[in-house]
């Protein structure tokens, strides 16, 4: 079945040469403004002042195990796909602190909250698969029994702009898991971009107001044709999908095949395609204490369900070999998660194929294990 | 006498880098003086070689038949016996001879090889008496060396990571050397402790915190191979540091014999 990508009716056109103004907006708002840059040989959130900061022109490559990028002179600054680090940083730090603990001249332990500022902060690039990320982290830290103070926060002042997405790289699979390549939610603004400017929807109140007070005109309806016709492109173009047909269920059913343990065998449990996993959540708390031990400092680091202290209990691993530890992850994130989340935990941005050192692709061994021809 | 924990700091077959985490901690080796009694670091000052003590730190490897008596005498008089860095706790650079003919290399190098009294192998503490705990790293992070002196004086057992260095890579939102510049980066299967330290300066980890938990040596061994590393190539990144470790050293093995027509 086709991907709907269709954009809304009420389309804004912003022209390349005015693109500043949407940064400019948006600091005269109070946000304080990342956006994706090329840094260090990937494309990345980082903080930017001008629109010149942005990768205009830059393409990237994503294959199993590879990422490169490379420069054309195209006009576009969202030819990419999936940047190195979702907005999992941003919200959920790889590691935080929760508390200091200092005894006091009694001997009584005195506690005291970590400084809880966020500043206003807007994130402009984000793809659909991530923003269907962040939606389950928020299901995770916000909607639960006890929702995390620290996250909230920080998730109460992210002004989200969203670019819908016509570059999809060899490791996507949004249009698979329905979450892409145009976002439907979770956004304050929308650009779809042309080569000759933006056309602009405002999702939110805020975004709204940022939309305004920026020098645009109604976008032409060869504009809408061009961009739905792109986007409807990009879903095409994604050869990798998981897995059809009630996942949970089948994957259920084979938690003994043999194919974990291959799969076990080629994986390096090194955690990379957790950490940059835009829904992962998992964490550790550690303690550092100075020499002197007047005082503690409790933190909370990203952890990895492919480490053993993640599955210590009672001072043994429940899953010490890396087939455990990967099934684990695989069923929990493409099964578990429909039971506590209400759906699947991926959103098909492809981040933990690329970045697995080995290039262990998990539509690949979902297919597999489920019984399936990839 | 003292009530303070007494704490001797002994050196073997070693460079003495991994002793600079106490000297060159500034303030803390202030503070450490006043909570414990250093009895023994002649690097410092202090000689009691024979001394009795709560907490000893080693550092280096067992090359001579001195060193493989005086371990023993060590560990008979301290209560807490812990490694201090790669050679220590894994041989070290000098345990590279344990894969080669010592005898010849040492006639290579020497003029009077009769004068040195060197065994044939360079070895880890751990194979000569128990170990209560080890810091890995060449050298060690000083800041884990100073929390495991902590928390020995709380009487607790030092927390040390055994994960993989990728984890702290990611952490620190390095770019991952290997995938975006197919640079045979050592992270996936070595221990953390360094905070991902050369992947954050932009160059390959190479595994001098020797082997995490459940390194999957063999994959990653293809792994380097598939970056256009020759099969020696790949055992000299496991026979490097750290080769005296049990996962390192039959890694490395394994490659080397592969080699072999």
């Amino acid at each position: 079945m086709a991907t709907d990508c269709t954009l809304v009716a009420e389309l804004r056109f912003l022209a390349a040469a005015d693109r500043q103004r949407l940064i400019e907006a948006l600091r005269e708002a109070g946000y304080a403004v990342h956006g994706p840059r090329v840094q260090e040989g990937v494309i990345r959130y980082a903080p930017v002042e001008r629109i010149e900061d942005l990768p205009r022109g830059w393409r990237d490559i994503q294959e199993p195990g590879r990422y490169r990028l490379r420069q054309t002179d195209e006009n576009r600054l969202f030819a990419w796909a999936a940047p190195a680090a979702s907005l999992k940083p941003l919200v959920f730090p790889p590691r935080e602190i929760l508390f200091h603990a200092r005894r006091d001249a009694d001997g009584r332990l005195r506690f005291e909250a970590a400084d809880g500022a966020a500043p206003k902060l807007a994130v402009l690039g984000v793809r659909a698969c991530d923003l269907a990320g962040l939606y389950l982290q928020d299901r995770h830290f916000l909607q639960g029994a006890h929702p995390d103070e620290a996250y909230r926060r920080r998730r109460r002042k992210l002004f989200l702009v969203a670019v819908h997405c016509a570059h999809p790289a060899d490791t996507c699979f949004c249009a698979a898991t329905g979450d892409g390549p145009v976002a439907r939610y979770g956004f304050d603004l929308a650009i779809s971009e042309l080569e000759e400017g933006w056309l602009l929807e405002a999702r939110s109140h805020a975004g709204q107001e940022i939309l305004d007070a920026l020098p645009t005109r109604a976008a032409g309806e060869t504009q809408r044709k061009a961009a739905e016709a792109a986007f409807r492109q990009a879903a095409a173009a994604q050869r990798r999908r998981l897995p059809g047909g009630d996942l949970p269920a089948r994957l259920g059913g084979r938690l003994d095949a043999e194919l974990w343990q291959a799969v076990g065998r080629r994986c390096l449990a090194c955690g990379n395609c957790t950490a940059v996993c835009p829904s992962c959540f998992c964490h550790a708390h550690v303690e550092e204490t100075p020499l002197t031990g007047a005082r503690t400092t409790r933190l909370r680091q990203w952890d990895s369900c492919f480490t053993a202290g993640h599955s210590l209990l009672h001072g043994r691993p429940v899953r010490e070999d890396t087939a455990s530890r990967y099934r684990q992850w695989l069923t929990h994130k493409l099964s578990g998660w429909h039971e506590q989340y209400g759906r699947s935990g991926c959103s098909g941005c492809g981040r933990c194929i690329t970045w697995c050192p080995e290039g262990i692709d998990i539509t690949a061994e979902a297919a597999a294990i489920a019984g399936e021809e990839a | 006498m003292s009530a303070k924990p007494r704490i001797a700091v002994h050196k073997f077959a070693s460079c003495d880098g991994c002793q600079l985490a106490f000297l060159n901690a500034g303030e803390d080796l202030l503070t450490l003086a006043e909570l414990v009694e250093i009895v023994h670091f002649p690097e410092a000052g202090p000689l009691d070689p024979a001394a009795k003590v709560d907490l000893a730190f080693v550092e280096g490897s067992v090359s001579t038949p001195e060193e493989a008596e005086r371990i023993r005498a060590i560990r008979r008089h301290s209560r807490v016996l812990a490694t201090l860095g790669a050679c220590a706790t894994a041989g070290g650079l000098q345990a590279l001879r344990n894969f080669a003919n010592a005898g010849e290399w040492l006639a290579g190098v020497y003029a009077t090889p009769e004068t040195v009294a060197a065994l044939d192998t360079a070895t880890p503490i751990r194979e000569h008496v128990k170990v209560d705990f080890e810091l890995w790293g060449c050298p060690v992070n000083g800041e884990q060396v100073l929390q495991a002196v902590r928390d020995v004086l709380f009487g607790v057992s030092p927390a040390i990571p055994d994960e993989k260095v990728c984890l702290d890579c990611k952490r620190r939102g390095n770019p991952c050397v290997l995938v975006t510049r197919g640079e045979p980066c050592m992270g996936p299967v070595t221990r953390t402790g360094c905070g991902a330290l050369c992947p954050a300066m932009n160059r390959g980890c190479y595994a001098c915190f020797g082997p995490a938990e459940n390194p999957n040596t063999a994959a990653f061994a293809n792994r380097l191979e598939g970056l256009g590393l020759l099969p020696d190539e790949v055992a000299r990144r496991y026979h490097f540091i750290t080769s005296q470790a049990p996962a390192f050293r039959a890694a490395g093995k394994k490659e080397a014999k592969d080699e072999t027509p």
